[in-house]
């Protein structure tokens, strides 16, 4: 998914001209990562699949007045997530959007680790660890089971959305940067910025359940 | 400078900041090295390190999600249907 405007071009006239293959591999290449966009976003796969299923209608019937002031994919991207948003806003409040809240969502100045593992500025050595993270034994067959797979969804969706949807696109659907950005329509900095936020929060809670998983291996 | 200095002049609350930065190879080549010095002299960055890298693991094996056979056929059912041959 380079997203060239000059292949874009030729499918956008691919599929305003009806080419039902050219659609067909569109819907294809696209849905698995719209399916994980919505599900970041509304409470629940029936909801979500509404969702990307109104979007490629919306696709359909606004294709021939798509103007290619966007790559198409990002067009595709940003009706999604406009669907996906008013729809799970029903569900939950959410604040009005502000530059306050952009700030918020790119996560501001929030360190990535907790201040308070870190030496303060009387330790020995002010800024090194003072609760060090320790070594994950074994963490490939513990990132197997379920139960991290679930815990891995809930701190997704407990992200800003903006970050949710980097990470969505970055580490499930494995787009490049460059793709996320282009999607996104983000800079690179701030395409990094929320992916660092959102990457940092979710080792966060994976590494409290490993702990969590040891104290009681040792108890027992 | 030998290693040690130079891994010195990063602590790990910096480092841990950077990591995405390093990650995405977008760190200037300076920087680069006194990243890698620090990591060699601090066991916990390194472990830090390999925990991103195992939280991106887990992430990108979370199955692929997609729709129901009956949703895309409708989808494609309604491309067709506004394009008559």
């Amino acid at each position: 998914m380079e997203g060239s405007r000059i292949e874009d071009a030729e499918l956008v006239e691919a599929l305003r001209a009806g080419d039902q293959a050219a659609f067909t591999a569109l819907v294809d290449e696209l849905t698995p990562a719209l399916m994980r966009m919505a599900l970041a976003h509304v409470p629940s796969r029936a909801i979500a699949e509404e969702v990307v299923q109104d979007t490629w209608l919306a696709v359909i019937n606004g294709i021939d007045r798509f103007e290619g002031r966007s790559a198409l994919r990002t067009w595709i991207f940003q009706i999604l997530l406009n669907k996906a948003r008013t729809r799970g806003k029903r569900e939950k409040r959410t604040l009005p959007f502000s530059s306050f809240r952009r700030r918020a969502e790119e996560g501001g100045d929030e360190p990535a680790v907790d201040a308070d593992r870190f030496q303060g500025r009387d330790g020995q050595r002010p800024g090194w660890w003072a609760r060090p993270p320790a070594e994950w034994e074994g963490v490939e067959a513990r990132i197997e089971n379920n139960e991290v797979r679930d815990l891995l969804l809930k701190a997704i969706a407990e992200l800003p959305p903006r970050q949710r949807d980097v990470i969505v696109l970055r580490d499930l659907q494995g787009y490049s940067s460059e793709e996320a950005r282009n999607v996104l329509d983000l800079s690179e900095t701030n395409q990094r910025v929320l992916l660092h936020r959102a990457r940092s929060k979710v080792r966060a809670a994976l590494e409290e359940h490993f702990e969590a998983d040891q104290a009681v291996g040792a108890t027992v | 400078m030998s290693g040690n200095a130079l891994g010195e002049q990063m602590s790990c609350s910096e480092l841990v900041e950077l990591v995405t930065d390093y990650l995405e190879g977008r760190m200037a080549g300076a920087e680069a090295e006194v990243f890698e010095a620090h990591m060699g002299l601090c066991p916990p960055c390194l472990h830090y390190l390999d925990q991103m890298r195992a939280t991106m693991e887990a992430l990108g094996r979370i199955p692929e999600e997609s729709l129901p056979d009956g949703a895309r056929e409708t989808i494609l059912h309604a491309f067709a249907e506004r394009h008559p041959d």
